[in-house]
Order: C-alpha cells, then sequence, then structure tokens
C-alpha cells in the first residue's frame, strides 16, 4: 500500500454527520464514517456533454464519484485526434493519479452525457487518510476493486475476441 | 452460435451426397435433411467490411424454410462448401430467408459474393431456437458481441413488438471498432422509436467515436432489469459469453435464465457425424442454445 501524503496536518477536520447521499456504488461498502470522511472534502459538480473534467498532464486534486451520466477517458493522438480509450458510467469513478506523487494526470476526461458528480479535494482526501489509517484502507480497498475490474476488462480488450479470424 | 466466426467450422463436402449411394441408405427424411435446397440470392446488403447479409427465397417451388430464432441452416456454396449460418430474420415475419454471414474463409467469402440472382444451397432448419416463452411476464437483456447480434437480430425485433406489460426490455452490443457494428442504423432507430434500452460499446474507438468504449459488461449496470426476474439471450464469441453469463449469475440472474448461444463445427446438422459434441451433447440437436446451468461446468472442461 503506498502512503498517503506526509503532509497531513495534525489537526482533525470536521465530519459531518450524515454521507447517506454521498453513496455511489464503487464506494457503497465504506463504512458510514468513512463516507462522511469523503463528503467532507467534497462539493457537488455537473458538466454539459462535451464539457472536460480534467486534461492529461495537469494537477491530479480531485477524486469524481460519478453519479449519473457518462465520461470518457481520453488521450489526444497526434494526426488522429482525441481518441477514447474508456467509458466510466454512474456509480463508478474517475481519477486515481491524486494518490501517487507527483500527482499527474495521465490522460483527458470529457463528459459525453450530462455528467453529475461528487468531487473530492484530493489534498483534503490525502490528510484525513493519513489522520485515520482504517479510512485509507477503506478506501483503498475499495479503489483497488475498481482498478482490478478495469484491468480485467483492458485484458478481455486486449484478447481482441471480435477480430476477424482470417486475421493473421 | 454467431455466423462465419471460425474458419475450422469452414467443411468442405464431396460434389455429391455420400448418403444417397449407401447400400444402408437411410430413410428418406434424412436423405432430404442431408440434401440442399437451391435458394435464390433477391437482396445482398454490406453490413460490415467484411459481413454481408443475404435473403434467400427458395427456387424449387417449395416452400420456403421455416425457421425460428437461434436456429440455424446449412449453407451451401456450390462446388467450394458448407457452413453453419443462424437464421438473422424468419420468414413468420414476413420477410424472406435472411442470413448475415462474415467473410472469413473460401466458403463464407463465396457465400458473401453471392448476388442476386444467385443460387445457393440451404439445408434445415436445426437445432433448438432462443426459449423465447421464458421472456413473457419477464425482464428481457440481449447481449452480443460482434456478429453475435445475427442471431439474436429476431429476438431484438420481436421485443421491439412485444407488449411489455411493465417488463424492461434492453440490448447490449459490444463490438471491436464502430465500423464493425453490424445493424447500426437500425439499432439507433429501434433505440428511438421502441422502448428498447440499446447501449452499444466498442473496443477501440475512432476519432468519431462518441459512445461508449470497454467490455460489453461494463453496460450491465446501465442496463435497466430486475436480475430475479431476468431472462437473457447471449451470443458472441465463447470468452465474451463466459464472462458475461458469469457477471450475470453474479448479480443474480438465474443460471438457467442465461442462455447462450454456442458455436461448434456443426456438420451435418441432424446429429449424426458428431462433429458439434460438446460434452454430453450434441450442438446441432441439443444446441446451439443452451442454457448457462447446463453449461457452466462443460465451459471450463478445455479438452471440449
Amino acid at each position: 500500500m503506498t502512503s498517503p501524503s506526509p503532509s497531513a496536518s495534525s489537526a482533525p477536520l470536521p465530519v459531518p454527520e450524515t454521507a447517506s447521499s454521498f453513496r455511489v456504488a464503487a464506494v457503497s461498502g465504506m463504512r458510514a464514517d468513512h463516507l462522511a470522511a469523503l463528503a467532507g472534502c467534497a462539493r457537488e459538480l455537473s458538466f454539459e456533454p462535451g464539457q472536460v473534467l480534467f486534461r492529461e498532464g495537469g494537477v491530479a486534486d480531485t477524486l469524481y464519484l460519478i453519479r449519473s451520466g457518462t465520461v470518457a477517458l481520453e488521450m489526444f493522438v497526434p494526426a488522429r485526434g482525441s481518441i477514447s480509450i474508456d467509458t466510466v458510467g454512474a456509480g463508478d469513478l474517475v481519477g486515481w493519479s491524486w494518490l501517487f506523487p507527483p500527482y499527474r494526470l495521465q490522460f483527458d476526461a470529457r463528459a459525453l452525457t450530462a455528467v453529475t458528480a461528487g468531487a473530492v479535494d484530493a489534498a483534503c482526501l490525502r490528510t484525513r487518510m493519513a489522520q485515520d489509517p482504517e479510512l485509507a484502507a477503506d478506501l483503498l480497498f475499495h479503489l483497488a476493486q475498481v482498478l482490478a475490474g478495469r484491468l480485467s476488462a483492458t485484458r478481455m480488450r486486449l484478447l481482441d475476441v471480435y477480430r476477424n479470424p482470417a486475421e493473421r | 452460435m454467431s455466423t462465419g466466426t471460425r474458419p475450422s467450422a469452414e467443411a468442405a463436402l464431396p460434389a455429391t451426397a455420400p448418403l444417397s449411394s449407401s447400400p444402408a441408405a437411410p430413410a428418406a427424411p434424412v436423405v432430404a435433411e442431408m440434401t440442399p435446397r437451391p435458394f435464390r440470392v433477391v437482396d445482398r446488403v454490406r453490413e460490415t467490411p467484411d459481413t454481408w447479409t443475404l435473403r434467400l427465397v427458395p427456387d424449387d417451388g417449395g416452400p420456403t424454410i421455416d425457421a425460428v430464432p437461434g436456429q440455424f441452416t446449412m449453407v451451401y456454396a456450390f462446388g467450394v462448401g458448407e457452413v453453419p449460418v443462424s437464421v438473422s430474420a424468419v420468414p413468420s415475419d414476413g420477410v424472406p430467408l435472411t442470413h448475415t454471414v462474415r467473410a472469413v474463409g473460401a466458403v463464407t467469402e463465396a457465400i458473401c459474393a453471392a448476388k442476386p440472382g444467385d443460387v445457393l444451397g440451404v439445408r434445415g432448419p436445426f437445432g433448438r431456437g432462443w426459449p423465447l416463452d421464458q421472456a413473457v411476464g419477464r425482464d428481457v437483456l440481449v447481449i452480443a458481441g460482434g456478429l453475435g447480434l445475427a442471431p439474436l437480430w429476431p429476438v431484438v425485433h420481436a421485443l421491439a413488438r412485444r407488449d411489455s406489460a411493465g417488463r424492461a426490455a434492453a440490448v447490449l452490443v459490444g463490438g471491436r471498432t464502430p465500423a464493425d457494428l453490424p445493424y447500426r442504423d437500425e439499432l439507433a432507430r429501434l433505440a428511438a422509436q421502441t422502448g428498447l434500452q440499446v447501449l452499444v460499446t466498442v473496443d477501440r474507438a475512432d476519432p468519431g467515436w462518441d459512445g461508449r468504449v470497454g467490455v460489453v459488461t461494463a453496460l450491465l449496470p446501465d442496463a435497466r432489469f430486475d436480475p430475479a426476474r431476468t431472462v437473457a439471450f447471449l451470443c458472441g464469441p465463447e470468452v465474451m459469453m463466459r464472462v458475461t453469463a458469469a457477471a450475470l449469475t453474479d448479480a443474480g440472474v438465474p443460471a438457467h435464465r442465461v442462455h447462450l448461444s454456442m458455436e461448434r463445427n456443426m456438420h451435418c446438422g441432424i446429429g449424426h457425424c458428431g462433429r458439434c459434441q460438446l460434452g454430453p451433447m450434441l450442438l446441432c440437436l441439443h444446441g446451439p442454445v443452451c442454457d448457462y446451468g447446463r453449461l457452466s461446468p462443460l465451459l471450463t472442461i478445455r479438452e471440449l
């Protein structure tokens, strides 16, 4: 497990009394007080179709918990344009580059449809994780589940099961 | 069973029907089942760069082949060979016998090259189709990978016409690239004009693609269905069906209500040659549509 940022402050941050409205599927199995901690670092955002959530190379300062809509993860390829690499729907999350230095975004993210998301401030979250190892473990466990699913799906796509078998 | 995805299924046939000259000739119905009837191509539409839809009418004055969705016929390109192909539209829907075929080898290339007016041989129909009676009163998931949409296409149209009585119906389609998606315009029309929920994803996008990218199972969270009251129909590459069936049963869909169309080397179509054996089953007779409850233990045996 990678340690959260060492820049955690010693003062505990306030935690909202309830975070029931903060549940999305990817983290719905987290403890209620841990969800409340996430909510304490979050704000609600909405994006219009086509609007960019973030760009490759930018500072990874937000974890997006997608409540509704679809987000495309893209990379710009010279002479080809922006290529969609993966799409993420409601209940899923976008962005984990905020976990690891140098906190630099690897891809573009663009709303394909109208999107609503809980946007969790990464610095706040890293601070809370440093203060509360149980929160860190709980969140990282759920992030790892998402990452494992994405890795499996990517491996499936590498199989190229739909190719014409006549291709060599 | 998808259509024309395995070159190894393209079995060249002898120029004459072997059973007709046997001293121990089988009963007349078997001879009839082994004898291709001439069907004339009346329409030919290109679906993707390597896939064509052919509409066929009898050329011998006899009735058309009355297949049900999920069944297959053996289509014979004269002088080249014969392949099993699922029906992608059925005459009971008021259209000619229709096959969508992907050119993957010599036989399917010859079939795809058939133009209106050309004659192909057809035997069948063979096998068990989709158990559409299970859709009554239930949510329905149709999940297709690649050209696996073709055998499901009559089911999609039946769902578009049905009186849903409050039950949901979703069509989930995975493809290699946007250009490889069959029936793309018709899917868009069904999504816009019917109560069907249509979700499409591709493995590899191009710059013009503004839809979903990823595996077909990633669409499941967005599909409207109650797992305990759902029947699912799957067709596509076996790996895709295996993973999808497992995801559905994990979500709570009973295994006996997850139906897969299996592809093996169908040859005779009537359970004689054994080419399509899968464990205790001959898929040309007991399939190609089988439920996951029965198939699940067989799909993990690599020797099968």
